[in-house]
């Protein structure tokens, strides 16, 4: 009874990832992939995606261990508001950053007055925007891991004289590991295919901005051959993630 | 270096009071059943738990005295061998009894020094990279000391530290666990619900039920006088009050009224009455020659102990109303016991003990 459907689930799956190879320019495949701004996009993408994820560890992991330890009132409200990013179309993502880090946004309007800093547009703004997207992976991840550890081990490292940050650091991070590896990977898995949010907060410049999903976009509607190879890239990128992500990192998610 | 703990905690309906004095180089057993209190008392006095009220401190240094004081775990000079021993499974043993030394800014090198020195006194130095993992029971139970003690701490704690083992190693590492305990020098705090590790251990018993102390003292004061049901269960004794009149004992309470108990020796007064199950006998006719302490009694319930039959009598309206008698497997075939079966208990008078309340 289940098997057709299964199968057709996993055909629906499958067949674009399938058509997509087969569709693939082959013959004229090095010479497009070792292009120029094939290689530009790339090193943007990767450079972009893994400065968000840096920033999502420095500021998520934190945020992660008060939501799981910090004994905050509201709490579920508050690990609510940190999913919102998760579930919004990265678009309307996109439109609220420009709102508020613009250059006449609510906090950007000082950024640009009192540091001459100016985000939308930028590379530094395509890593907020995908940071911004990204960034409800990783804490998820990290704060489902710190609710399955033990605490106690916490306490013990507490009673043999050590700190907060001393025990956060050699007692409960070592023990929340898995969770944060696999927060990591899908965090930068994510990064490196936001699309909605960049296009919005930071524009589309070559060389600046325009990271491999952008490419793509751009290229289906000049050049269908270099979006199939452009896919590929990411394509390739997205199963060695995969491939990376062993059995014992994913279930560090559960 | 003395500990003065006057442990006030409140958590909903239930609330702790315990003062509590250790003496340097004593061993006090915080010994009572489930929810007694023991743990909470334990975790307020490494500082892992707040004060609701009270005060402790060692000698004139306060370590916690609500409002105003508050001194985190961390910066108390404390040794902690808990239940389940909390190795850190990503280290290896060396590095766990280094963690102390190292949070307490010793140097790298010096801590592992004193760490494998330690591990040496727990007879573990071939185990030194070993994770905790792969350990037994027993051995983690003294890489957990060796932890403990490797900061030279003031007090040291020790939650259930032998509940966690088999039974089989229990005996062994217990007395491992008594040598370390009779060598250190500052104060110990032992936490169990097992008389048996706290008459082994511990130089004084300290027995709480729901939150208060109910008996102090020396193990075999403790032993011999049992002065509530919890303790003399613990004990093995059947345990009364009443009232003592020349050599005649009315009792008061667990019984109906009219049930005496009589003695050897005469008292007076408001007294505590107790016996071993083994000095009550059981017939089936009344024992000609009527002995003195003479029931008829009903059989409520039989369990088979090691080497004897323990037997759950009620002699109302005459006698106590909970009575246990031990006797053996031969007695129990010849008296064909079933529960609810009527009987004749005899107490020898000779055994009883009389204590003032």
């Amino acid at each position: 009874m289940l098997l057709l459907p299964a199968l057709l689930g996993l055909a629906f799956l499958l067949v674009p990832l399938i058509g997509l190879i087969a569709k693939a320019p082959w013959s004229t495949l090095p010479s497009r992939l070792f292009s120029a701004d094939v290689w530009q996009a790339l090193r943007l993408s990767l450079v972009c995606a893994t400065s968000a994820t840096v920033l999502c560890l420095l500021l998520g992991v934190p945020l992660a261990w008060v939501l799981a330890r910090g004994g905050l009132p509201f709490r579920g409200v508050i690990r609510a508001l940190v999913t919102v990013p998760l579930v919004l179309p990265p678009v309307v993502g996109g439109v609220a950053l420009l709102l508020v880090l613009g250059r006449r946004g609510l906090i950007g309007q000082y950024l640009d007055q009192w540091f001459g800093i100016s985000l939308p547009f930028t590379t530094a703004g395509v890593v907020v925007a995908e940071a911004f997207v990204a960034m409800p992976f990783l804490v998820i991840s990290v704060e489902g891991a710190l609710r399955a550890a033990d605490p106690r081990y916490e306490e013990a490292a507490a009673t043999l004289g050590a700190g907060r940050w001393l025990t956060f650091r050699r007692v409960t991070l070592p023990s929340i590991m898995p969770g944060v590896v696999a927060g990591t990977v899908l965090c930068w898995a994510r990064a490196l295919g936001e699309f909605g949010a960049t296009i919005t907060f930071a524009g589309n410049f070559p060389g600046r901005t325009t990271t491999m999903p952008l490419a793509v976009y751009l290229a289906l509607e000049t050049d269908p051959d270099v979006a199939v190879v452009l896919s590929l890239v990411l394509l390739l990128v997205s199963v060695v993630v995969l491939a990376s992500l062993r059995e014992r990192w994913i279930s560090g998610l559960r | 270096m003395t500990l003065y703990a006057d442990v006030r905690v409140s958590r909903g309906s239930f609330d702790l009071a315990v003062d509590l004095v250790v003496q340097p180089g004593e061993v006090v057993a915080l010994l009572g059943p489930n929810g007694a209190g023991k743990t909470t008392a334990l975790r307020a006095i490494a500082g892992l738990l707040p004060l609701g009220g009270g005060r402790i401190a060692l000698d004139d240094e306060i370590w916690d005295e609500p409002p105003r004081t508050f001194r985190t775990a961390d910066r108390r000079p404390i040794g902690v061998v808990f239940q389940d021993y909390l190795l850190f499974d990503h280290m290896s043993c060396l590095e766990n009894v280094a963690f102390g030394l190292r949070a307490r800014g010793v140097d790298k090198h010096a801590a592992r020094t004193e760490a494998s020195r330690w591990l040496d006194t727990v007879g573990l130095s071939s185990y030194a990279r070993t994770r905790p993992r792969s350990l037994s029971g027993g051995q983690a139970q003294r890489v957990a000391l060796a932890r403990a003690l490797a900061t030279d701490p003031e007090l040291l704690l020790l939650d259930e530290p032998l509940a966690a083992l088999d039974a089989g190693t229990t005996l062994h590492v217990r007395a491992e666990l008594g040598q370390h305990l009779r060598r250190y020098s500052g104060c110990t705090l032992l936490v169990t619900h097992d008389p048996l590790d706290a008459m082994v251990l511990a130089d004084r018993l300290v027995i709480i039920e729901n939150g208060r102390i109910v008996q102090q003292g020396h193990p075999t004061e403790i032993a011999r006088h049992p002065r509530t049901d919890y303790v003399a269960q613990l004990v093995g004794l059947n345990l009364y009050r009443g009232n003592a009149e020349g050599t005649t004992v009315t009792l008061t309470e667990p019984a109906r009224p009219g049930a005496t108990i009589t003695l050897a020796e005469p008292a007076s007064g408001p007294v505590h009455v107790a016996f071993p199950p083994t000095a009550v006998s059981l017939y089936v006719e009344p024992p000609s020659g009527s002995p003195r302490n003479t029931w008829p009694a009903i059989v409520t319930g039989i369990e088979q102990h090691a080497h004897t039959v323990r037997v759950r009598l009620d002699a109302t309206p005459t006698g106590p109303a909970v009575l246990l008698a031990d006797i053996t497997p031969a007695a129990v075939a010849d008296l064909h016991l079933a529960p609810g079966q009527p009987l004749h208990a005899t107490l020898k008078a000779t055994e009883v003990h009389t204590y003032p309340v």
